[in-house]
């Protein structure tokens, strides 16, 4: 069994040198160590859907909580507008995505930390940590997409043929998300205290969002600062793919467009940066 | 075979390496939410003007090349480097300067075991662990088996390991990782662990290894071990490389390197009972042939030197010394006493050196702590507790290589033992 992998394999040469500041992706690198990506996600998913009691009636429940808690809060009470959509609606088409930023900040964050014995024992690339860490999530987007079907059709609402922007739109949030999540995670290995820090920000952040009211209630003067959240841009887009057909929207390609772009330079941004930084990860874990 | 590795020149070139660490990189292990306050204000704080902390150098200039093949120790005392340099070999941590070039699939295993999961069964643990110490999936399901049965597992691979015994456990992780077979395989302390008739199976699969050509890199305390497997050693010692060389007269040195002296000087020392007017002033460790020790081995000869010294200058008539040993934990193990092995209480000089000696050190790799003991004419004149500490290196105790048995995780006292059989007609009874 060894003779066969002697003859039809070339020995791999490597070279470790030491480096200061900036260094390449290793893109290359990433993708021989696939296999273990996949299992990575594979095993945070089994865990946490084998630990808990109600498994993935979880992913099912925290969304609809949440929606139910801000429909009475500001649906009923605090009156919010939502663009002529029944607000439960409203609100938890913004929810679907935002829940799912929310938790891969929360997870991607703590990654690299909760994965000491893994850093310090053994070489692989540290991206795939806190990338594993938000792509596990997606599940958890796709089962609460099911919920949203059945909202939907309570409700009576089609959505159109803007739905088919739903794949694109899974893209950019995942994209976000890696771009913050892995950024986060770099920094908690340095400065524990990140920790504490990302309930803050995910918090406030939401409220920068339009999560749970309409972008149209942000001032015209200031809405180009506002959609330079790229959350923004796409929490709006997320709502006119799925309730198009009821919220008569277009989609505003502007907004979407520099949420894309500001996605796509936050992620390149904090895959240099997590080169950069990644290289003490094993001393300071 | 392997005929593409007879073509690199070598497996492994390590020049001019070396490791800075600053001082406080690897401090806080579990800070707590205080701790984490205090920090976070001080951290704020200092932004802006980054403190520049001391430097540590794990490594500093390492130099060597091995050549496919060869199975190579490393050895060195606690803090010397070994593991660092093993972690920059296996790219866990970058070097701060320097440069190593490898020929060859890398595989480390730094611990067995790496990234098991207690929830998952030992099934999917497999894939996992395999996973991350670099085995495609592919690999891992055609040997799945063959670990299955080497491990001796079969009837539990689908029950979750947190279900295991350490055993188990240990023997799982072992399995996987001794079917791990890249060019270079790079070894740190694994074999110490537990379960010595698997230790054996282990070291039977590393010869294996190394037969077909692969390179090993060994890192261990455990010189029995090293001298079974390894052909060359290097020597490590304040990050530089000290020895280099065939494997017997790298260890020897290495032991010769452990006879630094550390005599307490008990003057000054405030933790202390006793009327005073005789005290020890000094205490260290002596091998059998008076060769001041740091360290002491395991089954071989240890001899703590105690100097002491009565104020008024008198002879000190009926004494009693002892040497009581507590483990880590405080726990009693045994105590040498004077009047234990001498018939007749002890008529001392004014001045000198007791000496304590113990013929075959009867304790594992561990540390110890020494409470010492003198008593003139029924008068305790000076109890030193705690007193000085004494570091064993595991040694070959009982002449057999091994000192634990199959199982048996405790570490601790050692006791000369012998067990005799049932000669041939006393069966039928």
């Amino acid at each position: 069994m060894n003779q066969k992998d002697g003859e039809n394999r070339q020995i791999p040469h490597l070279v470790i040198e030491a480096a200061q500041g900036w260094s390449p992706l290793e893109l290359g690198d990433l993708w021989r160590y696939r296999e273990l990506f996949l299992f990575l996600i594979w095993r945070d998913l089994k865990v946490r859907y084998r630990q808990t009691a109600l498994g993935v009636v979880w992913a099912v429940l925290q969304p609809l909580g949440n929606m139910l808690i801000l429909a009475i809060l500001f649906g009923r009470l605090a009156r919010l507008p939502s663009d002529g959509v029944p607000y439960p609606l409203f609100v938890f088409a913004g929810l679907l995505p935002w829940t799912f930023f929310a938790n891969a900040l929360g997870s991607a964050g703590g990654s690299l930390v909760g994965s000491t014995h893994l850093i310090t024992k053994v070489y692989f690339p540290r991206m795939i940590i806190p990338a594993a860490a938000v792509l596990a999530g997606l599940v958890d987007l796709l089962i609460s997409l099911l919920v949203m079907g059945g909202l939907m059709a309570w409700y009576g609402a089609v959505p159109g043929r803007s739905l088919a922007l739903l794949p694109v739109l899974i893209l950019l949030t995942t994209i976000t998300a890696l771009g913050v999540g892995m950024w986060l995670a770099a920094m908690q290995v340095k400065y524990r205290d990140i920790r504490y820090v990302i309930p803050f920000l995910t918090q406030f952040w939401m409220f920068a969002t339009p999560v749970i009211y309409p972008a149209s209630l942000v001032p015209e003067h200031l809405r180009h600062l506002y959609f330079i959240n790229p959350m923004s841009g796409l929490i709006e887009a997320w709502r006119v793919a799925l309730l198009g057909e009821v919220k008569g929207g277009q989609f505003d390609w502007t907004s979407l467009g520099t949420s894309a772009v500001v996605a796509t330079v936050l992620l390149i941004h904090s895959a240099y940066t997590f080169r950069r930084m990644e290289r003490h990860f094993a001393d300071l874990v | 075979m392997n005929q593409s590795l007879a073509k690199s020149p070598f497996a492994i070139r390590v020049e001019g390496v070396s490791k800075r660490y600053r001082l406080g990189e690897r401090l806080t292990i579990n800070p707590t939410l205080r701790d984490r306050l205090v920090e976070l204000t001080g951290r704020l704080q200092r932004r802006g003007r980054q403190v520049e902390a001391e430097p540590l150098w794990a490594l500093s200039g390492i130099d060597f090349e091995i050549q496919p093949g060869e199975v190579v120790g490393i050895i060195g005392r606690n803090g010397a480097g070994k593991s660092t340099l093993l972690k920059v070999l296996s790219r866990i941590t970058a070097p701060t300067e320097g440069r190593i070039e490898i020929y060859g699939r890398v595989g480390s295993l730094l611990e067995v075991g790496t990234g098991f999961h207690p929830e998952l069964s030992g099934r999917e643990n497999i894939f996992l662990n395999g996973s991350i110490l670099g085995m495609s999936r592919r690999e891992i399901a055609e040997k799945f088996d063959e670990i299955v049965a080497f491990a001796e597992l079969e009837r539990f691979i689908d029950t979750p390991v947190k279900r295991y015994s350490s055993g188990m456990y240990i023997r799982l992780a072992f399995a996987v990782a001794a079917h791990l077979e890249p060019e270079i395989l790079l070894i740190d302390e694994v074999l110490a662990v537990g379960d010595a008739a698997f230790q054996k199976k282990c070291l039977g699969k590393m010869g294996e290894i190394s037969r077909q050509g692969r390179t090993i890199l060994f890192v261990s305390h455990n010189t029995a071990a090293m001298l079974n497997l390894c052909q060359r050693g290097i020597l490590i010692d304040h990050g530089q490389v000290r020895a280099d060389g065939p494997i017997e007269p790298v260890i020897q040195s290495y032991l010769r390197g452990l006879r630094v002296a550390t005599p307490w000087d008990l003057r000054e020392c405030r933790e202390r009972e006793g009327r005073g007017r005789v005290r020890f002033t000094r205490a260290c460790f002596e091998d059998g042939n008076g060769n001041p020790l740091e360290q002491g081995v395991s089954g071989r000869p240890l001899v703590i030197a105690l100097d002491y010294e009565a104020e008024d200058g008198q002879p000190l008539p009926n004494c009693r010394a002892s040497v009581a040993f507590y483990d880590g934990l405080g726990q009693t193990l045994f105590n040498c006493s004077s009047e234990l092995v001498r018939r007749d209480p002890l008529d001392l000089p004014p001045r000198g050196t007791l000496r304590c000696r113990i013929p075959a050190l009867p304790l594992s790799q561990n540390q110890y702590v020494l409470t010492l003991f003198l008593e003139v004419n029924r008068q305790v004149e000076d109890w030193i507790l705690n007193g000085i500490e004494l570091d064993v290196v595991d040694g070959d105790f009982y002449g057999t290589g091994r000192l634990y048995p199959d199982g048996w995780r405790g570490k601790g006292v050692l006791v000369p033992h012998d067990w005799s059989i049932p000669s041939g007609d006393d069966d039928d009874d």
